[in-house]
């Protein structure tokens, strides 16, 4: 933890008071901490995108084209015109405040321009100057604002600081949707060459290598085989895991960070696991070595670009369908972009279950299933062999990740698996979960450390919510499926709730199964020993 | 901020319609001219602003789901909060438009010494809000007794429903009351708290105010000093026949009545007001959720510049072949 | 979009909708003329100016109902007059009839006093005594 963050007892001291002066004249301030650094030049050389150059938020001068107003506004004339959502959601708001405390980071900073209602203002302001009959006569009493400097770094600030997590859309009466105002905001933003570069770097590399991490071929394979090592030292069973295969029937499609990072790595084990224990035909690849976006936090086009190689690729390997692992803004993008933006599918063929014959039918266009879906399926029609109790020793809860959770409504195929694959399952309170979940604070490209105490503000509801199931339960490990919340809720809870420990669901399920020719497991896949074993053979006596 | 503002514009606006209606050579103006031209307004205005939606095209499915997605047969599904098909979508905005569902989630959070989040039920907001709506409602069909000759049976069976307890004479009306207090509430909410004080705009507290002086100048009407009605509905049927007279029966007060209706309809498409006709169109709400079932096409769906495995394979190819990889160009 | 005519189709129905008094009065060859009223069958004067009388007559009938009833009081003076608070003896000794005076307003502007919950029309008194019993409300005390 870096030495600029508050202890939590002085981060808690929030205070919701707003200031005596209007919004719309108290420019944004730059505070260490509470903001992500810009976009390196080399990265947004190598995609093309406009304005590259060195520069930093807290400049003065942030090297802006000299018609950048001009740009700005036609970009906004051009998404008004393309995205009925846009001119909606600029135009039905009744400011009822509904959303106001619905946000994390609202609730964690106490900043009103972290309201939902007003970080959309910051856009609504500028929208009725320039494109309303009331805001060009009358623009103090319409609530119209010209176009700034302050302004554009005011947008630059609270639009990267906005997970796009949807919770405010679930409260709105119009349900107005924050995380397409902050979409289109940042595209906006994007035109004139501000941006962050936790989220263009990986966008760079994703495009280049196939990957966020910029996991080059030769590195993905040495990774899938050092888990296929590491899974015989911890099972005795040697699994496959086919890389590139042709006429394979399932392209299996993880977040890179499942390959190259902790504790998702122990979630890729559960996969290997699985799909050895039903026999999956299935491949994975080097070139659509990532499920996750993170175009989805640069623009729509950007969605695009990166999303192309799953289709591409599935036809290029002539599989039937794919399946996705665990990854949270992965699935919004699947599920609710891929098909519009890179399909049609009509070489692919409907998603069935090769093992229990199951038709998934809600996939029959896009193709694609979730691997809790997929796994869900094996557990009801009984094709699993499952050893629950090798999960005792963690009692758990589990958080929805905003996007399978507000963006597709994956929410009780993962606790299917769950009960299933553990005995100590505990939810927390229900405003903090299903579609009233709680980001992690660092969803949307804005989990790097410059950023640490804005994400630890940001995290509070969810960190609180996990408090109170360890303190009432004795919980000791939240699961989730999203590769983000796996990367930043572990330094989010030692801040907050020290104690708990973050894994995939998958981890759980890779635990659980009792794999045909394995030798007595001693230890989970993190190689901890297992709660059964730990009062040495007594039952027995 | 914004508050006094308002208030002193829908003063100057009820000063207008009284002196509008005290002075002869202005009451055929205010009293047929501007009111015919508001509702002009206000129609135009309407179809002009759901035409201009309609006209930009969604280009992505997006629904914000809100319960269980319909994935496996045996999970339970929630057809309403997460529709899979057009009934599920209609049931959805149906719950939407007639009682508030979203709103009706509203929870308030606060923050405990501990430190401990505590999420308590917040219902005022969205019990003011339809009793408001729903009022308006019942207060607008009931006026159709002055625009309608003869007065449809519908409107008497529904002042019957709203006078039922027969209380004074004129009988009481129970939403001529339960607007007066939701709105009162809407504007004391907006006053008293802190964060929503912080959002609010001029045009907040103007359109709360135009009701206000809309709702009480009728009351005042209808329960402290009368008018004539007869007067009052030759006035309404001339304007809806588009043979507008103004008898000089017809008091300086339905004047104000009138001029702050005609502004209410003049401003309505030009402000917040058109989240009425916004609400059918939101893409979070009246879109199914059956993405991956059907392809939702978007009209401006353009080529992209994308990383091909070709290329791809070529950049990495000697690492491919370090690494035993198969190639697809040897 | 496939979603453009159901947009237009919404909007016609509420176009439709918002403009139907105008279809209506239309049909029903509705013109902003007031109702033809009967006149006061003799005097000159009402007991208080017309203008007062049309906007409120219903407070005079108010007042008069909570004297008689509540306060057992039956005549009032207004300027050097004195009259018999009473609907049907006063009022409509000159106004006679319920149907050509009362009910021609009431019906146009769609009101329904309840006057005539306990008060009898003396037009159906006529026919003799025992029509007046047998119309005599339900525990109405002052039907004259």
């Amino acid at each position: 933890m870096s030495e600029t963050v508050p202890k939590p007892d002085e981060l808690v001291q929030i205070d919701y008071r707003p200031p005596v002066r209007d919004w719309m004249h108290t420019p944004v301030q730059f505070r260490r901490g509470t903001f992500c650094y810009a976009a390196a030049p080399k990265n947004l050389k190598y995609l093309e995108m406009p304005n590259p150059r060195d520069w930093q938020p807290m400049d003065e001068d942030w090297k802006l084209p000299e018609n950048w107003r001009e740009i700005i506004l036609e970009g906004m004339r051009e998404r008004l015109e393309k995205f009925r959502s846009f001119r909606l959601f600029m135009d039905i708001c009744v400011r009822c405040g509904a959303c106001a405390d619905k946000c994390h980071f609202y609730i964690g900073s106490g900043d009103p321009k972290n309201m939902p209602v007003l970080r959309a203002e910051l856009l609504r302001s500028v929208y009725r100057r320039y494109f309303t009959l009331a805001g060009r006569l009358a623009p103090k009493l319409a609530g119209a604002r010209d176009l700034t400097v302050d302004v554009l770094k005011e947008w630059f600030y609270y639009f990267y600081q906005c997970t796009e997590c949807r919770r405010c859309s679930v409260f709105c009466p119009y349900g107005i949707d924050t995380a397409e105002v902050t979409m289109l905001a940042r595209e906006l933003l994007n035109l004139v060459g501000c941006n962050i570069n936790w989220a263009i770097e990986p966008v760079a590399n994703c495009f280049r290598t196939g990957n966020h991490l910029g996991v080059q071929p030769h590195g993905f394979k040495d990774s899938i085989e050092f888990a296929v090592d590491e899974l015989e030292d911890l099972t005795g069973v040697r699994v496959e895991v086919p890389i590139m295969k042709k006429g394979a029937e399932v392209l299996f499609i993880m977040p890179s960070a499942d390959y190259f990072a902790s504790p998702h790595y122990y979630t890729l084990l559960g996969y290997l696991l699985l799909f050895h224990h039903v026999g999956l035909d299935y491949t994975v690849s080097a070139y659509a070595s990532e499920g996750g976006n993170f175009g989805l936090f640069t623009s729509h086009e950007m969605i695009k670009r990166l999303n192309d190689k799953m289709y591409r690729e599935a036809r290029r390997l002539k599989v039937k369908y794919l399946i996705g692992g665990e990854c949270g803004h992965m699935w919004r993008v699947i599920h609710q972009y891929m098909d519009t933006m890179n399909g049609p599918a009509d070489f692919l063929e409907v998603p069935v279950s090769p093992v229990t014959g199951t038709r998934f039918e809600h996939a029959a266009s896009t193709k694609m299933i979730h691997i809790c879906e997929f796994t869900a399926d094996l557990i009801r029609h009984g094709k699993l062999k499952l050893d629950p109790s090798r999960n005792d020793h963690w009692k758990v809860t589990f958080h929805d990740s905003c996007n399978p959770a507000r963006a597709m409504g994956l929410l009780e195929e993962p606790r299917y698996i769950l009960r299933n694959v553990a005995r100590h399952f505990y939810e927390m309170p229900e405003n903090t979960i299903r579609e009233q979940t709680f980001c992690c604070g660092s969803g949307s490209g804005l989990g790097t450390d410059e950023n640490l105490e804005m994400r630890l503000r940001g995290g509070l509801p969810r960190a609180n919510a996990v408090k109170y199931v360890r303190d009432r339960f004795g919980v000791n490990l939240l699961t989730c499926i999203c590769a983000i919340d796996k990367a930043t809720l572990p330094p989010l809870l030692d801040y907050w709730v020290p104690g708990v420990e973050v894994a995939g669901v998958h981890e759980l399920v890779g635990n659980a199964l009792v794999m045909e020719g394995e030798k007595p497991r001693t230890t989970d896949l993190r190689g901890q020993p297992l709660a059964s074993i730990q009062p040495p053979e007594v039952t027995h006596a | 901020m914004h508050v006094l503002p308002a208030l002193i514009t829908v003063l100057l606006l009820v000063a207008a319609g009284y002196a509008a209606g005290r002075i002869e050579a202005l009451r055929f103006f205010f009293g047929a001219v501007v009111p015919l031209a508001a509702v002009a307004v206000f129609l135009g205005g309407i179809a002009w602003r759901v035409l201009r939606w309609a006209a930009s095209p969604v280009p992505f499915r997006i629904p914000t789901t809100c319960g269980q997605q319909r994935s496996l047969p045996w999970l339970k599904h929630a057809r309403l909060d997460n529709p899979a098909t057009g009934w599920g979508v209609l049931g959805r905005m149906a719950l939407e438009v007639l009682l508030f569902r979203s709103l009706f989630r509203n929870t308030k959070a606060e923050l405990h010494a501990g430190p401990k989040l505590v999420y308590s039920e917040e219902k005022w907001l969205w019990l003011a809000a339809l009793a408001f709506h729903w009022s308006f409602l019942i207060v607008f069909l009931r006026h159709l007794r002055f625009f309608m000759e003869p007065v449809p049976a519908f409107v008497l069976a529904l002042q019957n429903l709203d006078g039922f307890f027969q209380i004074g004479a004129p009988v009481l009306y129970w939403s001529g009351v339960i607007i007066l207090v939701a709105l009162l509430y809407l504007l004391a909410r907006r006053l008293w708290d802190p964060q929503i004080r912080y959002v609010s705009l001029f045009t907040d507290y103007f359109a709360l105010m135009l009701l206000l002086g809309l709702v009480s100048s009728g009351l005042l009407m209808r329960y402290f000093t009368k008018v004539d009605i007869v007067a009052v509905k030759q006035l309404a049927v001339g304007l809806i026949t588009l043979s507008p007279v103004v008898p000089a029966a017809v008091s300086p007060l339905v004047f104000v009545h009138l001029f702050l209706l005609s502004v209410l309809l003049a401003y309505f498409p030009f402000s917040k007001l058109v989240h009425m006709p916004g609400v059918f169109l939101s893409p979070t709400r009246n879109l199914a959720n059956n993405n991956r079932a059907r392809r939702h096409v978007n009209p401006w769906n353009y080529p992209v510049k994308v990383h091909t495995y070709e290329e791809w394979e070529e950049e990495f190819r000697d690492k491919i072949v370090a690494a035993g990889l198969p190639l697809d160009k040897e | 979009m496939r979603d453009r005519p159901w947009i237009l189709l919404g909007l016609v129905a509420f176009l439709g909708l918002i403009t139907f008094p105008i279809w209506y009065n239309q049909a029903a060859g509705t013109t902003s003329a007031a109702p033809e009223l009967q006149k006061a069958v003799k005097g000159d004067t009402c007991i208080y100016p017309t203008d007062y009388m049309r906007a409120s007559h219903m407070d005079v009938l108010m007042r008069w109902r909570d004297e008689v009833v509540r306060n057992d009081k039956r005549l009032v003076k207004i300027g050097d007059k004195t009259y018999n608070m009473s609907l049907t003896s006063t009022c409509m000794d000159c106004h006679t009839s319920k149907a050509d005076f009362c009910d021609k307003c009431h019906n146009y502007a769609g009101v329904k006093p309840y006057c005539w919950d306990c008060h009898v029309d003396p037009a159906l008194l006529k026919g003799g005594a025992g029509e007046r019993a047998a119309l005599r409300a339900p525990g109405g005390q002052h039907v004259d």
